[in-house]
């Protein structure tokens, strides 16, 4: 599926999320966050920088995963991405949606 | 003499002593199995003990009835492993030496992860049933309960068996039902996930189910804190569930001594190749059942699939021959759904769930998917099957260690 995004043609799935990491730019980002009406600031992207970071070391995220992070606390994520925090986080960070394992 | 050590001998650790001691040559190898419990627990019973349905014996054995012939058990706790000597180090100082090391160890409830849980209100008004001790004394409650809101609630994943706690919602379902109290009782089934499973299509008919038998779904829950005094659980954000008795799952981590060793993830399992089963720390280590953190569930019956993988690549490191990466993360699980009827599903890492029969293709006589009572006949069983036949390396009939897709309703995706 193609998304207009910060006016460029993305690569997206059907929930959204990019499928080409190298499309990802801050103004896509920005643009995804907007959609969300979250307005980033610079602890969002620290946030976003931490996540890119453990996905391209292919670690899993989970919420217990940012307890430990060192950037935040998970009553501080919840308040930056309201909701489902991880879900929209990595929505706007360009990389897939955590699957929890079974 | 070269020396095979298995740490734990639950399902996994016993299996691999059933499988190894037939193919180690005995004048080559000993082999000595460690645990620290003299009983052997059936974990899948601790399901049906809440509800009268099994009773205390049928899930628990003397453990070292199933260990054969030539391999020596040694009860007592395991402190450390240290995988740079080849060497693990008993409560009593003692230490074993290894050529080959095999960590059976299993996962187990943490509840001290959540503030409030273990506090003045566990196995008063906040239970478990993953623990034989938690699951009796949910049985003593519910005996006598007079009904009010029941929560059934998993903590974060990964979990053992992750359908067990949709099954418990089932089961109390039809349990209140037969005691005619089922009016008495409102259920409500609190998950992290985001839907009831987290594989599309069984999501989809587990979420029917639990419609059908008026059970509430909180989705996206992730707990912060059990408010014992004023009896509800509370989210991140902010979402409060209230109960009047709480059945949760806590996390469930591997065991301090994988910590303790230095050798474990942030939840106390083992970095484990996904398709070898050897560990990725260390080549003469090697990580089978709950103990590992590979991306498959971690149930009996994946054990046993990897078993049999396991025996083959422990026969082929000892040869020097290189590893085949076999394990396909074949699961194969019966999900209870109450009134003498259950599911199955059968499904591996990158095939999710879907409906047919199984395990012959067309016949059956067991339908994934779908609910029927030769399924449930199917899962009771199971505890037959587990103890005269997993635990001693017995092949299931008909049913491989890699999955089949013979029989399967798999839809082509463009
Ligand atoms: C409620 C419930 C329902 C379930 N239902 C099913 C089902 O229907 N089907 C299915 O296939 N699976 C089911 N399971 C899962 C199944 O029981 C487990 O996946 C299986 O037992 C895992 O085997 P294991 O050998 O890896 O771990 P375990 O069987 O837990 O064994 C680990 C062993 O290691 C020992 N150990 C750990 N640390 C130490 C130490 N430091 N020193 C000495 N000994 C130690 C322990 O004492 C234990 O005996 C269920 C589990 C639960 C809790």
């Amino acid at each position: 599926m193609k998304k207009l995004i910060a006016n460029r043609e993305i690569d997206v799935n059907e929930e959204g999320y990019l499928i080409d990491f190298s499309q990802w730019n801050r103004e896509i980002g920005e643009g995804i966050a907007s959609n969300c009406d979250i307005e980033m600031t610079d602890k969002h992207w620290e946030v976003i920088e931490y996540l890119q970071d453990k996905h391209l070391k292919e670690e899993a995220l989970s919420i217990r995963g940012i307890k430990k992070s060192g950037v935040i606390n998970i009553k501080e994520f919840y308040a930056l991405f309201p909701k489902g925090p991880l879900k929209t986080s990595t929505l706007i960070a360009g990389i897939p949606k955590p699957k929890s394992c079974i | 003499m070269k020396n095979l050590v298995i740490l734990g001998a639950g399902t996994s650790g016993t299996m691999m002593a059933s499988h190894l001691v037939k193919k180690l040559p005995k004048k080559e190898w000993n082999i000595t199995i460690i645990d620290q419990y003299k009983t052997h627990y059936y974990q899948p019973g601790f399901l049906f003990l809440p509800f009268d349905i099994y009773t205390e014996e049928q899930v628990k054995k003397t453990g070292s009835k199933f260990i054969p012939k030539g391999v020596k058990y040694v009860q007592e706790k395991i402190e450390l492993i240290e995988p740079e000597f080849n060497k693990v180090v008993l409560q009593d100082d003692k230490t074993l030496n290894y050529d080959i090391l095999i960590i059976a160890t299993g996962s187990k409830i943490a509840p001290d992860e959540i503030e409030g849980m273990e506090g003045p209100e566990w196995q008063k008004s906040i239970f478990d049933f993953y623990s034989y001790e938690g699951a009796k004394a949910l049985r003593d409650k519910l005996r006598e309960w007079k009904g009010g809101k029941l929560v059934v609630h998993i903590t974060e994943m990964p979990i053992k068996c992750p359908v067990a706690p949709l099954e418990f919602a089932f089961l109390a379902d039809s349990y209140f039902k037969k005691k005619g109290m089922r009016d008495k009782v409102d259920i409500t089934y609190v998950t992290p996930l985001d839907g009831a499973f987290t594989k599309p299509k069984a999501t989809k008919a587990l979420h029917h189910l639990l419609e059908e038998k008026g059970i509430k779904e909180v989705t996206s829950f992730n707990i912060e804190r059990v408010d014992y005094e004023n009896n509800k659980i509370i989210d991140y954000a902010d979402t409060e569930v209230a109960y009047d008795l709480l059945v949760t799952v806590p996390t469930n981590m591997g065991d301090e001594l994988i910590e303790r060793s230095g050798m474990g993830d942030d939840l106390n399992f083992v970095p484990t190749h996904k398709h070898t089963l050897q560990s990725k720390n260390h080549d003469n280590v090697f990580v089978i059942g709950d103990a590992t953190n590979i991306p498959t569930s971690k149930a009996g019956s994946v054990a046993h699939f990897e078993a049999e993988i396991l025996e083959e690549n422990i026969l082929r490191y000892i040869e020097g021959k290189t590893l085949k990466e076999d394990f396909d993360g074949h699961a194969n699980c019966f999900v209870e759904t109450g009134n003498g009827k259950a599911l199955l599903i059968d499904f591996n890492y990158t095939q999710e769930p879907v409906e047919g029969t199984f395990p012959f293709p067309g016949v059956g006589p067991l339908k994934l998917l779908k609910e029927n009572k030769m399924n449930h006949l199917g899962k009771l069983a199971f505890r037959w099957i587990y103890w005269n036949m997993l635990l001693k390396g017995i092949p299931i009939p008909f049913v491989s260690s890699k999955m089949s897709t013979k029989g399967k309703r798999i839809e082509q995706t463009a």
